[in-house]
């Protein structure tokens, strides 16, 4: 109990939220590397996904890479990347490490929630004339949108958790927080910095469920008006 | 002008078999480490998962508290889980485990209860009739026909769980972490790819090995793969 307390009396010290090593900064740190990431894994991961699922091509691909991903220990991507030139190009090694992390989950079920679209659906947007390019904008993507962002919610969520290893290789974020603790040896900055943290991906999980909770009807309401 | 050593380890090369001859005893021992932190994890997740899923299949109230409390879990970050658990288990291999078993068991009892709940009504309608009692029904049809989706689940939570572990690093206890942490701050690059490398070689094979093992305990599955095929 008396950590905790110790813990509360940290976080609540105005002195730990000012300056370069302070919480605000860290925490806009991590927002930024979060968003950044979760931006370049969407870019890469989304079309791919969506054309492979139009086409009904490469399925056994999309999942291999997703349970290969799982494979790759992040913390060490990481470090390889780092020891490469890229190493001196600031976050550069972090920001390859969690993209690399984050294309999988986003691959696999955004391919999964095209390929599970009802096939007697696709066939009566055929019927009526839609053109391919149509079906997939129209038809497919409108029906696969709750898995595809069930995917971005579980990259976004992971993406904030991980984002703490890249302290370990000296790079910002609220895991500073956490690593500077640890070689203080002062437990009550750790918890601090581990509550931080926990509260701010269970946040993006609350806002992503809120933004799921949203979309079917979205979707439903454009089918019935269009 | 001086020749190049021809030592690849005074070189600093990536790949280097010196560096596997000469630090053998090293590697193993961080390999032996990451294999027990694994196992144990996995297997104290699954001792815990399984009855947690049988009672969130048997009594529905149950359902939506575990598996709020398990995502809660999966949700907070392995670093932040070691930290946050820094406070019980002080400096120790049990603080690794003990955050890998709380990771694991969000995917396990996942899938365990999806298994579960995938049994169809009139299979348990079939045994009830011919006289299976409640335990007998869930030991010999329920956990069976449960088992390929909590396979799935088990291999799932194996392969993260041996690349959680080099996370362990920030406490001294993290198998091949440790060789890849040490190696990244005096920037050795045979030992961090070399270690990079195994980890991932245990990944994999650990999760062929699951898959053989599903395969051996469910025979019907192939048996109607092969009834598929012709």
């Amino acid at each position: 109990m008396r950590t905790l307390t110790d813990a509360w009396a940290w976080l609540t010290d105005s002195a730990h939220w000012a300056g370069d090593d302070g919480i605000w900064h860290r925490l806009t740190q991590h927002l930024v590397l979060t968003v950044v990431c979760l931006l370049i894994s969407c870019l890469i991961a989304l079309p791919v996904a969506l054309v492979l699922g139009h086409l009904g091509k490469g399925g056994a691909l999309a999942v291999n890479i997703s349970n290969a991903g799982r494979a790759v220990p992040t913390f060490a991507v990481l470090v390889l990347l780092l020891l490469t030139p890229l190493g001196r190009w600031g976050d550069g090694p972090t920001v390859v490490a969690l993209v690399l992390f984050a294309v999988p989950p986003l691959l696999t079920n955004a391919y999964v929630g095209m390929r599970g679209v009802d096939r007697s659906v696709v066939q009566a947007a055929r019927g009526m004339g839609m053109t391919g390019r149509q079906m997939l904008w129209r038809v497919e993507l409108p029906l696969a949108l709750p898995l595809v962002l069930s995917g971005v919610r579980i990259a976004a969520v992971q993406l904030v958790a991980t984002a703490t290893i890249a302290a370990l290789a000296g790079g910002g974020g609220l895991g500073r927080i956490i690593t500077a603790g640890f070689n203080l040896a002062s437990t009550p900055q750790v918890l601090a910095g581990a509550v931080l943290v926990a509260v701010f991906a269970l946040l993006v999980e609350g806002v992503f469920e809120a933004a799921e909770r949203i979309a079917p009807g979205w979707t439903r309401g454009r089918g019935d008006t269009g | 002008m001086t020749a190049p050593p021809d030592d690849c380890l005074a070189r600093n090369e990536w790949v280097c078999g010196e560096y596997l001859s000469t630090r053998r005893q090293i590697v193993l021992d961080a390999v032996v480490q990451h294999l027990e932190l694994t196992a144990v994890s996995v297997l104290i997740a699954l001792v815990v998962a399984v009855p947690l899923a049988v009672l969130a299949r048997r009594w529905r109230w149950a359902a939506g508290p575990v598996l709020a409390l398990t995502t809660i879990l999966y949700t907070i970050p392995s670093l932040a889980m070691f930290s946050l658990l820094l406070p019980v288990y002080g400096l120790s291999a049990s603080l690794v485990v003990a955050g890998l078993v709380l990771y694991s068991l969000t995917l396990l009892v996942r899938n365990i209860l999806a298994g579960l709940r995938a049994v169809p009504e009139e299979t348990r309608q079939a045994a009830r009739g011919m006289g299976y009692g409640p335990v007998r029904l869930l030991l010999t049809v329920e956990l069976p026909l449960a088992l390929p989706a909590a396979m799935a689940g088990l291999r799932i939570a194996t392969v993260s769980a041996v690349s959680l572990v080099t996370v362990g690093a920030i406490v001294g206890f993290g198998g091949l972490g440790n060789l890849i942490y040490t190696g990244m701050n005096t920037y050795f690059k045979a030992q961090v790819l070399t270690a990079s490398v195994l980890c991932v070689v245990i990944a994999v094979a650990a999760d062929l090995l699951l898959l053989g093992v599903q395969r051996l305990l469910t025979p019907w599955e192939s048996a109607s793969r092969a009834a598929a095929r012709s």
